[in-house]
């Protein structure tokens, strides 16, 4: 059963590096380590269901000297995400490279982004997380390039350099850790820790690192002009999977690994920035004059509402309603991650419909494609967090929560961001429908527009409507 | 004694980094900032492989190698795009 940890890794590798071996056949080679992948992550998650939670030790050797990998709830949820949007990103990359350069150039950084994401995930101890994160940012970074223009090549140099910026603090962080407790592997840690100066400090080193990468604010400048300017399929794993890890790793170390050091101050502050976020990142998507920049302002903002969720659950005891706000936190990001996916896609077939993505100019193009439209408004209901959207969900249980730790200011926060968030999502829309007569197929070109569409789908109806599963697929994983 | 030393000439190694890093502007300063910040924290690792009379740890030897294969990889990846940005805006 433990293989499915080690397959997840290597499949999605396995398959870049033949992509790279035989460059043409890259596109077929890449879609079938893609449905290959997404099979093996199935696996993972059935195990994680029946079992609760999965361990390997890969070549025998146990911790604190081997390298292990570990599944459980919360990393699962994630890799399903990940597993369904890259699938989607895929087939829509298939259809989307006009030049068959890039198309090959695509394919091998595009698997090893893949599995250095899955890695990441599954890692075990901190060190391992430190190397996936640099594989995922070199990867992000040079997907992010692709196209080849100066913006882009500017906007992912800049990237880059702030990711290589976050790793090398989160790796002084590691070092520290590992003067004062001789150990790296996550299990072993979280029973070793004490509070103390020694694991203050690492922690504030390695969330000042993971947040530069996941783009909290006020670190989130790199992330507007990397994300707007890469390749649509490209901004889309950003987005929606690439900043999400990141975070998960903060949610790892705060709630899980160094839990005894968090004080409420701290998770306060944390709190603190991501109601920043969210009002900053909306307003500047509200003001956005082109499309995929909207799309990224509002990731910033979502990574904000993520943060609100820590003061509140430093406050609520152990027990069901604390298990309740877990569950509705990895909703929020499992929503955004799809409907986020879903929109810059959507994004992307608009502004080569078009030839720009200039909101204010789009008018009649985003009626000739009503599937495409049609993505953009569920993945918009997502985004304000209307109901039946998985978000609604997520923020109902934030704001209940809020209400009942006594901490109200967070529920202003969340209303003024999704007053804002509604504001540009019908902004959008209400260029989008004008006079023009609309077209009778609802569907254009199938290959790039049923995945953004289905990524929609499922972050409105079925996170919303059948969110069930994941109280189970967390609750079995105990954890955090 | 020597530990701390060392330990602490890495701390203050990565400090330094940072500043430039942060302070200018061209992309190869940068680059040179990030690598010593890097070799900061490989001086701290190794200073902690120290064990006394022991053989020195294994494990910090082992992240100070592997360190150094991602910021090598990392730095030729930062170059490729500097160069590409270089030859774009040269070419005009």
């Amino acid at each position: 059963m433990d293989a499915s940890l080690a397959l997840a890794v290597s499949v999605p590798l396995i398959g870049g590096l033949l992509a790279t071996a035989l460059p043409k056949r890259a596109q077929g080679l890449g879609l079938l380590a893609s449905v290959a992948t997404v099979l093996v992550v199935g696996w993972v998650m059935a195990g994680v269901w029946q079992q609760g939670s999965l361990h390997a030790e890969l070549g025998g050797w146990a911790a604190p000297l081997g390298i292990a990998l570990a599944a459980d709830g919360l990393s699962a949820a994630l890799l399903g995400m990940a597993a369904l949007v890259a699938l989607g990103v895929g087939i829509y990359a298939s259809g989307y490279f006009r030049s068959a350069d890039a198309d090959r150039h695509f394919w091998p950084l595009w698997l090893l982004l893949w599995a250095a994401l899955n890695g990441l995930l599954l890692a075990a101890d901190l060190f391992n997380i430190y190397v996936t994160l640099e594989l995922l940012g070199l990867t992000a970074a040079a997907l992010g390039a692709l196209t080849g223009t100066v913006d882009a090549v500017r906007a992912n140099l800049r990237y880059l350099l702030v990711g290589l910026l976050g790793s090398m603090t989160y790796l002084l962080g590691v070092a520290l850790v590992y003067t004062s407790y001789g150990t790296l592997d996550l299990g072993l840690l979280s029973n070793a820790l004490e509070p103390g100066p020694v694991a203050a400090t690492a922690l504030v080193l390695m969330t000042a690192g993971l947040a530069l990468k996941a783009a909290l604010f006020p670190l989130h400048f790199w992330l507007p002009p990397a994300h707007a300017n890469a390749p649509a399929p490209v901004s889309a794993a950003l987005s929606a999977l690439v900043v999400k890890a990141a975070f998960y790793l903060i949610l790892r170390l705060w709630l899980d690994v160094f839990a005894p050091v968090v004080t409420p101050s701290a998770a306060g502050l944390m709190g603190m920035l991501g109601a920043l976020a969210v009002i900053w990142g909306s307003w500047r998507a509200l003001r956005a004059e082109r499309l995929k920049l909207l799309a990224a302002y509002s990731t910033v903002a979502q990574i904000g509402y993520l943060c609100l969720f820590l003061p509140l659950l430093q406050a609520l005891p152990p027990g069901a309603e604390r298990d309740d706000l877990f569950v509705a936190l990895v909703l929020m990001a499992l929503t955004h991650g799809l409907a986020k996916a879903g929109l810059f896609l959507a994004a992307g077939l608009v502004q080569r419909s078009a030839g720009h993505d200039r909101i204010d100019d789009l008018g009649g193009t985003a009626q000739h494609m009503p599937a495409t439209t049609f993505t953009i408004a569920l993945a918009g209901t997502a985004l304000i967090g209307l109901p039946p959207s998985g978000s609604f969900v997520g923020k109902w249980i934030l704001m209940t929560s809020a209400l009942e730790s006594g901490q109200w200011w967070w529920i202003l926060v969340i209303a003024i961001g999704t007053l804002l968030a509604a504001a540009y999502v019908f902004r959008v829309l209400s260029r989008a429908f004008n006079l023009e007569p609309t077209p009778r197929s609802f569907v254009t070109q199938a290959r790039t527009e049923v995945p953004a569409l289905l990524l929609a789908l499922t972050s409105v109806a079925v996170l919303g409507l059948a969110a069930d599963p994941l109280w189970r697929l967390l609750g079995a994983g105990g954890g955090a | 004694m020597e530990q701390l030393l060392y330990g602490g000439a890495g701390v203050i190694l990565f400090a330094l980094g940072l500043w430039a890093f942060l302070v200018y502007e061209p992309l190869l300063r940068k680059l040179i900032a990030l690598n010593i910040m890097g070799s900061g924290v490989f001086h701290l690792l190794i200073a902690i492989a120290e064990r006394g009379e022991l053989p020195p740890d294994p494990v910090p030897h082992a992240l100070v190698l592997t360190g150094i294969v991602v910021a090598v990889s990392a730095t030729a990846l930062a170059l490729a795009m500097g160069r590409r940005l270089e030859d774009d805006s040269g070419g005009r």
